[in-house]
């Protein structure tokens, strides 16, 4: 028989990646951006259980902004890459310095 | 109920193994593909609890958007994946640790309990869901109770839009444009001359 702790334990393993990829790949935006929608779509996933389970419908609607948030969010960071990437003609994460004071 | 179980077990499976994929990898596509693969089963898992309408779109704007436009940066950038991996080795101890300090603790508070069905209070303010199917009951409160935040949703998807399109769009300067105002100052006593042409002659 499969519980709300199920679901949240699966959801909490998801996140775990997600925080590892960020960690891991400390060179590389794209993963970076990757596992940032790996821990968004864990909580997703923690907003929908709890919402079935507590058979009340608000955590689906909290679910679908997450959702908007995540791909308005995708589209910024591709964007802030690309012209990144067309301005230092690489995405290592420790060349971007120029904010320096 | 055992169905159940067994299709829980193999889309979070699924979902974990392909999670594990994504950061990964050696190749970026591989692991925008994989990240595919994990989204899809996370909805799979949606349906699986009765949120019909939330794992549809998860397919639509997750695979059909975000990941396409993942596979179009990584494949348009033409970057050596190589030697972007450096260093992945060195922190793998330490991260590994990490993870398995993070996964215990939040094993440790899912785990025990604590929020099994008994011990949850239930508000059930909203209506409650077994009564329709769950994209009318999704309807009938996204547009009375939570109008506001569907809006503003509206207006951060506008400011994205907008503010993806300011960032990448690039002014070259050999273009030609239209350029109405001048267009629309010209008369016809600068646009054309008249001249005499001799006859047998040209000008």
């Amino acid at each position: 028989m499969i519980y709300l702790e199920h679901y949240l334990f699966l959801a909490a393993i998801i996140f775990t990646i997600g925080v590892l990829g960020i960690f891991l790949n400390k060179k590389n935006v794209i993963i970076i951006l990757m596992s940032i929608e790996l821990i968004l779509l864990s909580v997703n996933i923690n907003l929908i259980s709890f919402s079935v389970f507590l058979n009340d419908i608000s955590g689906q609607i909290f679910a679908m902004l997450t959702l908007t948030v995540a791909a308005a969010e995708a589209a910024i960071g591709l964007a802030i890459l690309v012209v990144f990437y067309r301005n230092l003609g690489s995405i290592e994460v420790s060349k971007i310095n120029k904010l320096k004071g | 109920m055992y169905l159940y179980s067994i299709t829980f077990y193999v889309f979070s499976l699924v979902a974990v193994l392909s999670a594990l994929m994504v950061i990964s990898a050696r190749n970026p596509v591989h692991s925008v593909l994989f990240l595919i693969l994990s989204f899809v089963n996370a909805s799979g898992l949606f349906v699986l609890l009765g949120a019909e309408f939330l794992a549809m779109i998860l397919v639509v704007v997750y695979v059909g958007a975000v990941a396409v436009l993942f596979l179009f940066v990584v494949m348009m950038l033409d970057i050596n994946f190589v030697k972007l991996r450096e260093g992945f080795l060195q922190y793998l101890p330490f991260g590994a640790l990490l993870g398995i300090v993070l996964i215990i603790e939040l094993g440790i508070l899912f785990l025990t309990r604590s929020f099994s069905e008994n011990s949850l209070s239930k508000f059930v303010e909203s209506p409650v869901m077994n009564d329709v199917e769950n994209t009318k009951l999704i309807g009938q409160v996204l547009y009375t109770d939570y109008f506001y935040l569907f809006q503003i949703s509206g207006l951060i998807l506008l400011v994205a839009m907008v503010g993806s399109i300011t960032l990448t769009l690039r002014d070259r300067g050999q273009v030609k444009r239209q350029n109405i105002s001048q267009q629309n100052y010209t008369n016809a006593n600068d646009s054309i001359e008249k001249k005499k042409v001799k006859l047998g002659e040209g000008i």
